[in-house]
Order: C-alpha cells, then structure tokens, then sequence
C-alpha cells in the first residue's frame, strides 16, 4: 500500500513530538523531580513510535521503544535521573532526530540504533529485580485505567442507551479487531463507522473517535451501538469492510443507570484480559491529545495550497491595478465606485492571505535551546539562552529560510563571544554567559537581535586579518570607523579554513550569513563593545510576495522603488545641488545625500524630451545608516505590486531584484537600493 | 524506402527566418509564439537581451536572435516573432524575424554543421537538415542559452 499521502504527515509530526521531548527533556534537566514532564515526554516518544511502526520505520520504533522503557521507569520511581541517563537519552533524540531527516530527504530512515539500544537497556537492567516489578506496576495501573475508561458512560449516554432500548432498538457492545497487516487502520475505522452510522447510532467508542481518526489504536476499538437491526446484520454488515479480522457482537441490556455500569464493566473486563498491552497504548495517547486540542481551532492546510493561494491572489492584484487605470481612464462614477470597492475587499483579502501565511518565529527558534546546551557542552563553556518575542511572526518562506543563518550567529557568539568561565571569572563577569535571542516587529520589519556578553569583537584582530587576506590595504586601514571595522567581518573571504573549528568555522563565513539575508530582502549588521559582548542585528521583510512600492518613471521607463527602503520623495531645484569630490550632493535635512542618476546608472535612453526644469525628483532612500537620492524623471504614485523573478535566466542583474507587472500588462523593473548605497 | 524512415523517425521542428536562412528549433522544445508586444528593458544586461516581457503573467526575459549570432540588428516588423522555448528549465523569448512553419524532417537528412553557416558559429547549431529545396539550420538552444557567460558566482550555491 502506498504510504506516501501519510509520509508529509508523518514528517510533521515527528518534528513536532520530537521538538516536545526536546523542549521537555532540557526542563527536566533543570527540575529532575518534575515527574509530570517526564509524563509529556513518555506520551510523545510513545505516540512518535506508534507513528514510526505504523509507516514501517523499524529502527526508530524500537529506538523509541527502548527510550520510553526508561522513561517508564522513572515516572515510575524506579530510576532517579541523572545526567548520564540524560545525556543517553538526548543522544537517542537525536539520532530519531537524525532519521527523521533522513526520511525527508527520501531516505528509509534506517539507522544503527545497536549502541543507544543498548545503553537504554543496560539503563534499564540497571536492577532487573526493580525492572521487573516495576513494569508489573506499571501494567497493573494500565488495567485499572483502562477499566475506569468504561465507567465514564456519561449520564447523558446512558439516558440514550435507555432510551432507545425501550423504544424497541437493539443496544450492541461491538468489538473490531483489524487484520494486523492492515495498514490504514483509522480509514478502516471509518468505514466502519461510517457501515454502522448508517443503520444506527454509536453512542460510545473506546477509544475516542479522535484517537481512532489519528489512529492513536492499535487493531482493536469497542463500541457501544443503538440499531434497529437484528445481531447479525450488523455483524455481516461491519464483517463486509475490508482488513477486519474479527467482530465480536453482545447485547447490552440497560435496567438501570448502575447496572449499564456493571454491565459495561463486566463486558470489557473479558476483553482486557487479553488486551493489557493494547489499551495501555490506547490510554497513553488521549492525554497526550488533550493538550493539543486545547490550543484552538486550526486546521492543517498544506504550505502549497497557501502559495497557490498567494500566486491566485497575486494575479489578481495585477488585474486590480489594471481595473483601477482603466476605471481613471474612463472616468465613469458608477465604474470608479465599484472598482474601489474591490479594491479595498481585496486589500482586506490580502491582508488576510498574508496574515495566513505568517508564522511566529518560535518554530525556528525552538531548535536552539538544544543547540545552546550541546554546545557548551562541548565547549566546557557556560550559557544561558534567553529568548525573546519567539511569538513574533514572519512569512513562512522566510522562517524557512532563516534558521540557518541564526544558527551560524549563535554559533558564532557561542564559540567566539562567550569566554571559558574561569576567565569571565577573572574579569569580573558572572561564569555563566549569556546569549540573547530577541524577535520583534518595527514597521514593515520584523528585527532578529542576537546578543552575547561575551569578549566582543577585537577591532585590531579583525583589520590585522582584514588586511592579511587582502579585504582592505593598510592604507585605508586607518580610517575605517569602527562600524566599518566590523563590517569587515561579512566579508567574503574573511572567514578561511584556517579558523576551522567544530563549532563556527566549516569553511563559511559571515558573508555567507549575509548574502543569505541579503537574498531574502533584509539586511545584518553588527555592533560591539569590548569586553562586554557583541550584537547582531537582522533586519527582514514582513513578506516576500507582495511589497508596496513607489513607481518612478524615467524617461520612457517605469521603475519600482520599495516603500520599505524609502525615506521620503522630495524635489530640489537644480540650483540645491552641489558637488562635492566631484559626486553630486544635496543637503536633506542636514544631512549631505549623494544623489544617483538612475538614467545614468540604467544607461536609460534619452528619449529627447531633456527637461529644462530647474527642478528635480529625488527618491531619498537608505540602507542601514547610509542614504542616496535617486534622481528620476517623475514620481507615478504608491502602488502595491507582486513581486516576480526575472528567471533563472537573469540572474544578478545589477541594482534589478526583481520584477513586477503594472497595470497595463508591462513589466517593471524594482529596484534594489542596497546595490545602489555604497 | 517507407519502412527505413519508419526506424529512424523523424524529428518536427519550428522553422523561422534569420536575416536570408531558415532555422529550426524543435517542436517540444517550443511553449509558443508570440507577436512582439512591450518590452521592458533590463539595464546592465548584455546588449542581445533585449529585457523581459509579461507572458501570461510570468516575466520572460527575451533575447535578440540575431544579436545573440553577431548578425547585423534589423528594426522589428510585421511578421516578427518571439518563439518562447524552455530548455533546462530555462523559459526564455527568442526574437526573430518570422516563424510560420511546422515541418517534419527525417532524422537522416540532418548533417553536422560546417564551421559557420549564415554567419552563425557551429558550437550554436546542431547541424544542417538538408530537404528538397530548402536548407535548416537546426539550432543547440543548450548553447544558445549557455548562461555561464552571463552568470556570476553565487557563494550561496557553493554554500
């Protein structure tokens, strides 16, 4: 059977258990005593190896199964946590960690698991006596559990049952067992259902009919069922659904409300004798269940259908911003009324869609406790990592892509900032470092602040290598601002095989770190102060897909400048420009603004209508600190547009980062400000 | 004679017009072909890419045939067209000076390119299909879209 429309879901899933048990694993670190955590992550793990055994992932099943035997143990009591325990059991987590994303790429998620199997099992035997009665314990809860399952027939269920049956309806305890090679065991729930919901009503279901649907059972699940029909037509009738191994069919009768009660019990006693193992796995899972379904109501959609969404939706901007040139050009009332009131359903629509597509940045940042903690680790070093604004949220193709980029930076400040503790000890700092992750929203911008307390940056070791590998001359050297200074980290060619180490240096440097913000629209930039650590900030776009931009035009030309890089649009007369080392000036607000000729830049053709204005429209844009006017012939107005790749034909146009399609069907060209800010 | 050219099958391909020669490019490489309409001009770009056009909504970046060949540039007429071909995932516009056949030609009747032909180089054409009065030149669009003298180092990819 092909299990591939599961694997996405699979995939998903796992993370998100194995992200749980990571999250729960370092809390438990800090509060060994906190049995309850142990509960959440014994529920993932088992959960994350149901899910692995049903899609056929061996090794992580019994890898899992291993690592929940010792979980077992000790939110039993019967094991006391220590960091060797720990440790083997993060060790576990990742290499199901590592399966996982094996099995993304394609792979069969196959893995040695000999060596942590092995060391979870002699965790276990580490007292076979306390072993063995320890899991008679554990199975004798399960049965008591499971038992109580039947005593919550609600009132309201019972009432039913009593109901229907002195209407003259049958009352059936129906037990299903599936084949054991049957794969879709919740679709075959389903049909089951769905047989029986059409000649009757199920009043109850053990499990629940969630854990049925996410298949959280293993091949059995009880009902109770009000039918008109006879015995045997509901057996033939469930018997009829396909990978059903066996029905088992008994009347219930209902005197009274205690006695359905006794009855109930009675019945599925029989049943558990068998079933031990099962309806423990059953009753693990609810729990587990509970706390998810609390979070609200959301619905899985698939990121795919979110961009055929968003390229629907930007087709339709296009065509909105045709509607409205045509409706001015035309210039009826009626028309203009209606098209406006498109446009602003659609505007509210694309707020919605882009909203949508947002995530909070916490899905990236989850991952780095771990990582903190392994790292210092392995540097003998102490951190702390605090996180901040991790509910702050970011188109979901950027969350994609900035966690590597994160990952480098905080490696970074781990391995370069942060000192060994003996020597912050020294300089009067506290042992433990502290590493600070920061997310929040400004503008049209979401900032990511990544901050250590640790040595910062040593502007002299950094021009001393800047100069060694030929990035500035000595010369210039000297007159670089310690802003500039810093800049020299990103770079290329800064970072070299040379500072390898496990942790920062893998032959990429900042640079790489950079372009890959820089590809995404934003921007990175660092500041420091000796002695008391170094800050990184990253500046992204709420959204790649649709900007609001400025349309210019020059000459016979039409260009888009972001809103987001614009500071303002202003005209000078001719006789405010100045010159200064040959480059033409203006002074904006005090400030001397270098102004660009975009028709010299473009090499736009004169189409020779020279303007005898004294007069000329800038665009003042910036680029962190830094600022430049982009001379052009005419400002066209604000205008939101669709961002699109010239293709993969055009690739590094220079100052081009795109393209967009204006309302009259052509194609103008957006302009990258960063490109033009030197 | 039939049953020989069964075996060795034929290959259909779009034939245009390049200053005095007929080209070929084959069909499946061909999405369409379209009348000249606006181009945007793209800046800094080398002077055969004539800039990018708005097909059905996905920006398409053209290119000058003739340019591209170091033939003499004509003005654009009537009968101009731009062939839009995909090739390695590359959608690009190719501008000629007309298209308007669809023929079939027997793999056999297609020879290697001398040096030049038409003023064209060889490394751009895949041979010359030599048929009853006419003479194809069949084009390597592989080559006539070789990026790589257009493209920069992206440390990104190396990365």
């Amino acid at each position: 059977m092909d299990m591939n429309q599961y694997l996405d879901m699979f995939i998903e899933e796992s993370k998100e258990h194995l992200q749980a048990i990571n999250s729960n694993l370092l809390v438990l670190e800090t509060e060994p005593d906190n049995i309850q955590i142990v509960n959440e992550i014994f529920r993932s793990a088992h959960t994350l190896k149901g899910m692995a055994a049903t899609m056929g992932f061996e090794d992580m099943a019994s890898l899992t199964h291993e690592a929940e035997n010792v979980l077992d143990m000790i939110r039993n009591h019967k094991l006391n946590i220590n960091s060797d325990i720990m440790d083997v059991i993060f060790q576990s987590v990742d290499l199901i960690e590592g399966m996982v994303y094996n099995i993304i790429e394609g792979g069969d998620g196959s893995a040695d698991v000999s060596k942590p199997v092995s060391l979870l099992r002699a965790i276990v035997s580490g007292d076979m006596a306390v072993v063995a009665s320890g899991q008679a314990a554990a199975e004798k809860e399960v049965t008591a559990a499971a038992a109580e399952h039947h005593h919550d027939l609600d009132e309201f269920a019972l009432t039913v049952m009593r109901q229907s049956k002195e209407a003259g309806n049958n009352l059936f305890w129906i037990k299903v067992t599936l084949q054991e090679s049957c794969m879709l065991r919740a679709a075959r729930a389903y049909m089951v259902f769905d047989q029986l919901e059409n000649a009757g009503e199920i009043i109850k279901s053990t499990p629940s009919v969630e854990d049925l649907e996410n298949e959280r059972f293993d091949y059995e699940f009880e009902l109770i069922y009000v039918t008109m029909k006879s015995l045997e037509d509901i057996k033939k009738m469930v018997e009829n659904v396909s990978e059903v191994k066996e029905v088992l069919i008994k009347t219930v009768e209902v005197t009274t409300p205690q006695v359905q009660v006794e009855e109930a019990k009675k019945e599925t006693a029989a049943a558990q004798a068998v079933e031990k193992k099962p309806a423990a796995e059953a009753n693990a899972a609810p729990a587990g269940a509970a706390k998810k379904v609390s979070t609200g109501k959301t619905i899985r959609v698939d990121i795919e259908r979110l961009d055929i969404l968003m390229n629907l939706f930007s087709e339709l901007v296009i065509d909105r911003g045709r509607l409205e040139q045509l409706s001015r050009e035309i210039g009826r009332g009626e028309l203009s009324e209606t098209v406006e009131h498109m446009s602003r359903i659609s505007g509210d629509l694309q707020n919605i869609i882009l909203t949508m597509r947002m995530v909070p940045v916490e899905q990236v940042f989850n991952r780095f406790p771990r990582m903190v903690r392994d790292l210092a680790k392995d540097l003998n070093k102490k951190v702390n990592l605090e996180i901040f604004g991790a509910e702050t949220e970011l188109d979901r193709t950027v969350i994609d892509e900035i966690g590597d980029p994160l990952v480098h930076l905080l490696r970074n400040s781990i391995d370069h900032g942060i000192e060994m503790p003996a020597e912050r000890k020294k300089n009067g700092k506290p042992e433990e470092g502290t590493v600070q992750l920061k997310a929040y929203h400004s503008g049209n911008h979401v900032f990511i602040e990544v901050k250590d307390d640790g040595a910062g940056i040593s502007k002299e070791g950094v021009l001393k290598k800047a100069i060694e590998r030929g990035i500035v001359n000595p010369a210039t050297a000297e007159n670089l601002s310690d802003k500039q200074i810093y800049e020299l980290l990103f770079a290329s060619g800064f970072s070299t095989a040379e500072v390898i180490t496990d942790i920062s240096g893998r032959g990429v440097g900042l640079d790489v770190v950079k372009n890959k913000i820089e590809s995404l629209g934003g921007s990175v930039s660092v500041d420091s102060v000796r002695g008391e650590g170094t800050t990184f900030l990253i500046q992204l776009p709420l959204t790649l897909s649709i900007i609001s931009a400025m349309l210019v035009q020059v000459e016979n030309e039409k260009y888009a400048v972001p809103l987001s890089s614009i500071i303002e649009t202003a005209v000078f007369r001719k006789d405010e420009i100045m010159l200064a080392h040959r480059q033409k000036v203006i002074d904006f607000r005090g400030r001397v603004v270098p102004l660009v000729s975009l028709k010299g830049i473009f090499q736009v053709p004169d189409q020779g209508n020279g303007s005898d204005d004294d007069e000329v429209a800038v665009v003042i844009v910036r680029k962190g600190e830094k600022m430049a006017g982009l001379v052009v012939d005419s400002f066209i107005g604000q205008q939101e547009v669709v961002l699109k790749s010239l293709g993969k034909y055009l690739v590094n146009v220079f100052a081009i980062s795109g393209a967009t399609i204006l309302g009259d069907g052509q194609v103008a060209l957006i302009i990258d400000c960063n490109a033009l800010i030197k | 004679m039939l049953e020989q050219k069964e075996i060795i099958g034929e290959v259909k391909v779009i034939v245009f017009r390049l200053q005095d020669e007929e080209y070929g490019v084959e069909v499946n490489q061909v999405l369409s072909i379209e009348k000249l309409d606006h181009i945007t001009r793209v800046p800094r770009t080398p002077a055969f890419v004539k800039g990018v056009i708005n097909l059905r909504g996905v920006v398409t970046p053209i290119i000058d045939l003739r340019s591209r060949f170091g033939l003499e540039e004509a003005s654009y007429t009537e009968t101009t067209r731009v062939i839009i071909v995909a090739v390695n995932e590359l959608e690009v516009g190719l501008i000629v000076d007309a298209a308007n056949d669809v023929i079939d030609i027997p793999v056999n009747a297609i020879e290697p390119a001398p040096e030049v032909v038409g003023g064209v180089e060889a490394v751009y054409l895949r041979g010359v299909a030599k048929l009853e009065k006419r003479l194809l030149i069949l084009l390597n669009l592989d080559k006539v879209l070789n990026t790589e003298e257009m493209k920069q180092l992206d440390t990104l990819e190396v990365n």
